[in-house]
């Protein structure tokens, strides 16, 4: 059945790289190549400028205010996103007391809540976007979030959220690990599921306290997980596009204050035609992510436990 | 994870790692995915733990202040994420009046109109024709495209195949934000006529960008299928292409609807591609069109029928979450670990 083979893995071959090759591929060669030039979307009029987009990016005190806001995002969103994650996911899986047989058991209602909490990350992002506008329109009464303080005695918290310039990268960066808390409850429970019943068994013979069990067994059993969540967590914060373009005031205001990379790449590209410079903006990205994924794996690195 | 159904499913091999498609290869990711798939003793009645202890909760007790407290802790972000969803459901029956000065407020009179206003007067109707045009194809170009590369990639040694395989795995790690200027270009200057704001130009590129995954996922599938049905088919003098639609693809059943129910979740969700290469009103998808009403939103427009317009957004991917939550979350946890 050999003569026939070649033919079949090209014909099955071909199709899907045909379509990943145009479609994927050549942009990415593309963009380092639009990168060196002052193109502005005409045909035939780019022109090769080497590095000055480059130099000009490192330059423009835009850019750095946006990347500034993509590395705040980077520092608060996974930390508190992955917190939050091992938390619930330690409350559903091990936190519960003892029961008849089990000894190791999450808390009861278990089930439903991971259903509620995973939900956001099943619904568009643009969806979210404009629910969260909604929480925090800035008028007293007229605002979820407003009315619901004022409704509770807490009128001096009220804010204008977005539109307060000190804030508002804040409240953008709340509806990211709002939106996505409910996938780390699940990716650390399914990591939980795997850590073998008898340590825990152990431990807890032992007289440990819950603390301890968390902080002496879960968490080092979970470390390969946690990294890899960190990474996946990050390269969110890196992006933040739909969230700002939505919700922001102005996009990106006030003032710049919740301005972020793609937002500036999205505008420099397709509204004031500067492929070139933007390409450039695409390329500097890729090193940020890189940059940030190498370190995260290289200085998270520890023994793995084998068990 | 949904071990115990897929490996059911899987039939012939019943002894085999589960296929849940990643991990047992030994190239998937070292993160969860692979440990859940080796799972608890292989998916047997212990495999769900952590979502099944629900059912065993009722009499005994759990009392202690710090049950209280972390018990309250989840209670609270079950309402957080609760609330918000179900006011958009509430407020679609609202007038747009009533959602604005008394956002809590239940609606006193159900507004219906609400909803044929999304539909017709803002255009979701259209939006989620295009939507589903777009999504439709691409979902099963996707999968027939997917499973072909990653069969031939999985079954067959030949000069290449890791450099193909590892073309197509790099893929998930280009951020898409780079690739869109010269994905514009491409598309406007595509030999013939342009693709920009076609259905299948967006579908094309809806495929193009699903690959990656859908590869790297099915080809770690195909690898954990047993090879002997194949072969007795073969020697029946069936064809390889033969093979792999009447034998290899049906056994592949649970991995592609595993991996078909995430391609659908993201691109039905899609919004940045759409947002570059589909700028023409009449072809908007969904999340276009709730942008475009969100972002124009002043004070005489109609916030009801945006509200509906959301709840239409969101009712298919409500509907595929509700009946296969166990799948989503798995396929979703095995995607983000790529």
């Amino acid at each position: 059945m050999q003569h026939g083979k070649y033919r079949f893995i090209a014909g099955f071959l071909a199709p899907p790289l045909i379509v990943y090759a145009v479609f994927v591929v050549s942009p990415f060669v593309q963009a380092f190549q639009i990168s060196l030039t002052d193109w502005s979307g005409l045909v035939g009029s780019a022109r090769f400028v080497g590095a000055d987009n480059f130099v000009r990016l490192w330059e423009s005190d835009e850019f750095w205010n946006a990347l500034r806001h993509n590395v705040y995002m980077l520092a608060f969103v996974p930390l508190v996103t992955l917190a939050l994650g091992l938390f619930f996911a330690f409350m559903l899986n091990v936190g519960g007391r003892r029961r008849r047989n089990e000894v190791v058991t999450g808390v009861a209602g278990a089930r439903f809540y991971t259903f509620v909490f995973f939900f956001p990350q099943v619904i568009s992002i643009t969806i979210i976007a404009v629910i969260w506008f909604n929480i925090y329109n800035p008028d007293p009464d007229d605002g979820m979030l407003n009315s619901l303080l004022g409704a509770v005695g807490l009128d001096g918290l009220q804010n204008a959220w977005l539109g307060e310039k000190s804030i508002a990268l804040w409240c953008i960066s709340a509806v990211m690990v709002w939106g996505h808390v409910g996938f780390y409850v699940v990716l650390f429970s399914a990591a939980m599921a795997s850590i073998p019943r008898d340590i825990y068994e152990a431990a807890l013979l032992d007289g440990a306290s819950r603390h301890h069990t968390f902080f002496r067994i879960t968490l080092p059993l979970l470390w390969d997980t946690v990294q890899t969540g960190w990474v996946y967590m990050g390269i969110i914060a890196l992006d933040a596009f739909a969230l700002v373009q939505i919700m922001s005031v102005n996009m990106g205001g006030p003032d710049g204050a919740t301005d972020v990379m793609p937002l500036r790449l999205y505008l420099t590209a397709f509204r004031d035609s500067q492929y070139g410079y933007a390409a450039a903006m695409g390329v500097a990205m890729l090193a940020v992510t890189m940059a940030f994924a190498v370190l995260t794996l290289r200085f998270a690195r520890r023994e793995r436990i084998e068990y | 994870m949904a071990t115990d159904e897929i490996h059911q499913a899987a039939g012939p091999e019943p002894t085999g790692p589960g296929p849940t498609g990643s991990g047992p290869t030994g190239s998937g990711p070292t993160g969860p995915a692979h440990r859940v798939a080796e799972g608890p003793a292989g998916g047997d009645a212990t495999a769900p733990a952590g979502r099944g202890p629900g059912r065993a909760g009722g009499s005994s007790t759990e009392g202690g202040v710090l049950n209280v407290f972390s018990h309250g802790i989840l209670v609270l972000w079950a309402l957080m994420v609760g609330v918000p969803l179900l006011w958009v459901l509430w407020s679609s029956f609202k007038d747009s009046n009533g959602i604005l000065t008394d956002p809590w407020g239940l609606p006193t009179v159900l507004h219906w109109e609400n909803w044929s206003n999304a539909w017709d007067e803002a255009n979701m109707g259209r939006y989620f024709v295009n939507t589903s045009i777009v999504v439709g194809g691409s979902v099963v170009g996707t999968m027939v495209l997917g499973s072909m590369a990653a069969y031939v990639l999985a079954r067959f040694t030949f000069p290449g195949n890791r450099i193909v395989y590892y073309l197509f795995v790099a893929g998930m790690s280009f951020p898409v934000f780079m690739l869109v200027i010269p994905l514009f270009f491409v598309m406007r200057d595509f030999p013939g006529s342009s693709l920009l704001a076609t259905y299948h130009g967006l579908i094309l590129v809806y495929i193009a960008y699903s690959l990656p995954f859908t590869v790297f996922f099915m080809t770690a599938f195909f690898r954990t299928l047993p090879t002997s049905v194949a072969e007795a088919a073969m020697i029946d003098g069936a064809s390889h292409t033969r093979t792999f639609f009447q034998v290899m693809l049906p056994m592949a059943k649970p991995g592609l609807i595993s991996i078909g129910i995430f391609n659908f979740l993201g691109q039905w969700n899609q919004y940045l591609l759409p947002m570059v290469l589909n700028q023409q009103e009449d072809k908007y998808v969904l999340t276009q069109g709730l942008a475009m009403i969100a972002l124009q939103q002043g004070y005489e427009n109609d916030w009801g029928a945006l509200m509906a317009g959301m709840v239409i957004a969101m009712l298919p991917v409500l509907v595929v979450y509700a009946v296969f939550q166990r799948q989503v979350q798995a396929g979703l946890t095995a995607g983000a670990l790529k």
